[in-house]
């Protein structure tokens, strides 16, 4: 082999290895970074500093084994944001729920335990909706002990990624719009959602498609199903098609992208052999824009689109241009009540626009169990520090009753389901989502209700 | 084994048989064993074998139109790639980025038109501006990263080079999000319409929201044709892609092989030494070639903006890698190895997968296999010739 062959070798294993770990979203275990709450370093001239090594030498000794986050007195307590701020498609839901923690933490800037008062403050990071940003900033949460609970992360595939991290220094995650089906069924200790699961996201879609028109529904029997490969998808798909086809309407074609790719008209071809009436799509912005742009190029332009809480978003509607007109797309919603048109109210106010996707609602909720859960449960020790147990947070959260939230009266199941809101359905009319169905489930049967206009 | 029935082996190696040639190559034989697999599963699906066949003539005809489109594009950015490989015997994998920037300067010069009226009122000249101006663009970039990223390591090893061109594509990358922000943006909606006596033959497909026909759209029209009994639906855009990359390629050609620039670039990458000792400005002839890459790169991100309507700081990152890919299958360092491979590479994409009854997600493991194979086959790539080891 000539010397020019072997460098083509090795430039196209580099490339193979760029390929794939820019494709591959598979959760992956690191050795995680244990916080620690052994003083770190000598204590030096500021009196803050040498409290709070004080502090933690002295937690040392009296809880060995129970972990906690100290937070001296006059300092801040730092609640960490893991949600997706920028990346294409990804960032206006990353910033949604950033403005909806910002919002609760202005309406309660601090906690109050024990007489004293603390400032509460926001610790952003971009998780860019990937294992590999959840894991990363879960690890740098996990690392600082200042950090008491986090809201995020904000994508399925990063939740499951940072969960076994958060889990091993025993924090406590709530997640506004993690929504995949088995993040609540695998053990994970630190998670929690104040978002409704996709087991039941996607049984409203199917049977919002599968009913016929005088019962609230499309009356479609064909669909053809895309994922886009992320467990978000991938599971959402998996509940819609289960249930569709129990119905009796019938998966004519089911597939799944690669996220990157921009060309799927070879796809879409194929799909459009099997002449379905509906596609349906689970994944985020991007790719679904080009899905909606592109069916018309196959010959699908009247097969009708749908997506779920992933897309409902305006960026959605500006990327896919007129193929978004006419598209569905399901999400958890908040029930109407006074309060949540005043948060609303607050909401344009404060940054000038309509909420950009649908989860501010749920980080405020989840920011406000998280300052609740801490002022219940911290304690002062004898200087004045806060603690806060994270074994007793946790607890704390995993057993909400009665939370009167803005997405509803949210109550702990104990594996980390909080939310049990309605699931409404949007359609894309003159440039925006309008809201046209409520699916809700009612002595155990789903109920389909049309929005009056 | 003994020793003599190896010299009988050897013997008969004389006018060696493909077939001897893969038994002594266990490589060679299992990739022939799966291409022959693939070859029969793809066969099962064209023939009509129970009633009607899985795989339609008019949906590979369709996905074959398709497939040239993105191929042709590949094809532009692989000229890129080979064309700096020809020259400095290095891989330039910034390209992918210099690509993206072409896509998004065009994206600025399109939406300015938009705003201006400039587009409706003239699309031609609108898209002639887009155009240019991503072309010139994306050599402007080309031009910098040659003279920030690799001119300084001119002599540096070989993998030196490869390093920083990897650097400075996800700096392009990176320095493209903090200006522009990381959201997509949306080409505007183009209609450049000709040939408006072809209205009654169109009939109600020609008609746009207001009942009137101008004539066919060439960049958003869809048209639902029958073709020698095939049913297609023709985008007059997938030709206008395919027509202007192999215009620009032939450009090229014959300015590496006419004029007297190109005869100075042939010059340099047969032997950059003896070049300059014949007067050739070696440093010119470098810069040339980084323009020429450029230029085309550009011209493939405002096609592929038009043809796919979105730019982000983060498009280049695959096209790049697909064309590099493209631009070694064809034979690395050949001019129309890059333009075949590139072709071949978008049509495999988009019709293997369903050809072979397989999931579309797989269609970048079907383009990376075939890269694979093709190397065991023919380590130079299709078009590549051996080099001597002096070059290479």
């Amino acid at each position: 082999m000539t010397r020019q062959a072997r460098l083509l070798w090795v430039a196209a294993v580099i490339i193979f290895a760029a390929a794939f770990s820019a494709c591959g979203q598979q959760p992956q275990i690191v050795p995680t970074i244990r916080p620690t709450i052994t003083p770190t370093g000598i204590p030096t001239a500021t009196p803050e500093a040498s409290a709070e090594a004080t502090a933690s030498a002295r937690l040392v000794g009296r809880t060995l084994l129970r972990q906690a986050s100290v937070v001296s007195q006059g300092g801040e307590v730092v609640i960490g944001l893991s949600a997706a701020l920028s990346g294409e498609g990804f960032a206006p839901l990353g910033i949604d729920i950033q403005r909806g923690a910002q919002l609760a933490l202005a309406a309660r800037p601090t906690v109050r335990v024990g007489g004293a008062e603390f400032v509460v403050s926001l610790d952003s990071q971009d998780d860019q909706c990937s294992a590999d940003g959840g894991q990363a900033v879960a690890t740098r949460f996990a690392a600082d002990e200042r950090v008491v609970g986090i809201v995020g992360p904000m994508c399925s595939s990063a939740c499951r990624a940072a969960a076994p991290i958060f889990d091993a220094s025993d924090y406590t995650t709530i997640s506004p719009s993690c929504t995949a089906a088995d993040l609540s069924m695998s053990g994970f200790t630190s998670f929690n959602r104040a978002v409704v699961s996709d087991a039941f996201q996607g049984v409203i879609a199917a049977e919002f498609i599968f009913r016929p028109a005088d019962q609230g529904g499309l009356g479609v029997t064909r669909v053809a199903t895309i994922h886009d490969g992320s467990p978000y998808g991938d599971g959402l798909v998996r509940v819609m098609s289960e249930r569709f086809t129990a119905l009796g309407g019938q998966i004519v074609a089911s597939d799944a992208i690669t996220v990157g790719d921009t060309d799927f008209r070879g796809l879409l071809e194929d799909i459009a052999q099997e002449e379905p009436e509906l596609i349906y799509f689970a994944g985020f912005p991007a790719d679904a824009a080009r899905i909606a742009d592109q069916r018309g190029d196959a010959g699908l332009e009247d097969a009708l689109f749908m997506g779920a809480d992933g897309i409902r978003t305006q960026e959605f509607i500006d990327l896919a241009g007129d193929s978004a007109v006419g598209a569905y797309a399901s999400t958890s919603i908040a029930a109407d009540s006074n309060a949540l048109s005043a948060f609303l109210s607050l909401y344009l106010g404060a940054y000038g626009e309509e909420p950009p996707a649908p989860f501010h609602a749920n980080a405020y909720d989840a920011t406000n169990i998280l300052l609740d859960a801490i002022e219940a449960t911290a304690s002062l020790d004898l200087d004045g520090s806060l603690v806060v147990d994270r074994d007793a947070l946790r607890m704390y959260v995993r057993n909400v009753t009665d939370y009167p939230g803005l997405t509803g009266v949210l109550n702990a199941n104990g594996s980390g389901e909080l939310s049990v809101a309605d699931i409404g359905i949007s359609q894309v009319r003159d440039n925006a989502f309008v809201e046209i169905a409520i699916g809700s489930v009612v002595d155990g049967s789903v109920v389909l209700l049309l929005n009056e206009e | 084994m003994t020793p003599i029935q190896t010299q009988e082996m050897r013997a008969r190696r004389q006018p060696a048989s493909a077939l001897s040639r893969l038994i002594r190559n266990p490589v060679q034989l299992i990739s022939a064993i799966i291409l022959l697999g693939l070859f029969l599963v793809a066969l099962r699906n064209v023939l009509p074998l129970n009633g009607a066949a899985e795989y339609q003539p008019d949906q590979f005809a369709r996905q074959l139109i398709f497939g040239l489109a993105q191929g042709s594009i590949y094809a532009l950015i692989a000229l890129g790639y080979t064309l700096v490989y020809g020259i400095l015997s290095m891989i330039n994998f910034a390209h992918g980025e210099i690509f993206m920037a072409g896509a998004y300067m065009g994206f600025f010069a399109i939406t300015a038109a938009q705003e201006t009226g400039l587009l409706a009122s003239d699309p031609v000249l609108a898209l002639f501006i887009t155009l240019l101006i991503g072309m010139l663009s994306s050599a402007v970039v080309a031009v910098l990263v040659e003279r920030i990223a690799y001119r300084p390591l001119r002599n540096a090893p070989r993998l030196v080079p490869l390093i920083t061109a990897i650097g400075a594509s996800i700096a392009l990358q990176q320095i493209f999000l903090r200006l522009f922000g990381a959201s997509t943006r949306r080409y505007p909606d183009v209609g450049w319409f000709v040939l408006p006596n072809a209205c009654p033959a169109l009939g109600t497909q020609g008609l746009d929201d207001t009942g009137l026909c101008r004539g066919i759209d060439l960049i958003g029209g869809r048209y639902d044709v029958t073709v020698i009994g095939l049913e297609l639906r023709i985008l007059p855009i997938h030709f206008l892609v395919f027509a202007l990359s192999l215009a620009l390629m032939i450009a090229l050609w014959l300015y590496v092989h006419r004029t007297k620039s190109g005869k100075a670039m042939r010059a340099v990458a047969e032997d950059r030494n003896t070049a300059a000792l014949m007067g050739v400005n070696v440093d010119r002839v470098i810069v040339t070639t980084f323009i020429l890459g450029g230029l085309l790169a550009g011209a493939g991100g405002v096609l592929y903006a038009l043809y796919n309507q979105q730019v982000s700081p983060f498009i280049g990152f695959l096209p790049g890698i697909k064309a590099f890919t493209a631009a070694v299958l064809g034979g690395i360092g050949n001019i129309p190895g890059a333009m075949f491979g590139g072709l071949f590479l978008g049509v495999v994409e988009t019709v293997a997968p369903s050809m072979l009854g397989l999931s579309s997600q797989l269609k970048d493991v079907i383009a990376f296999g075939l890269l694979v194979m093709v190397l065991i086959f023919r380590p130079q790539g299709i078009f590549g010739e051996v080099l001597s080891s002096k070059r290479g």
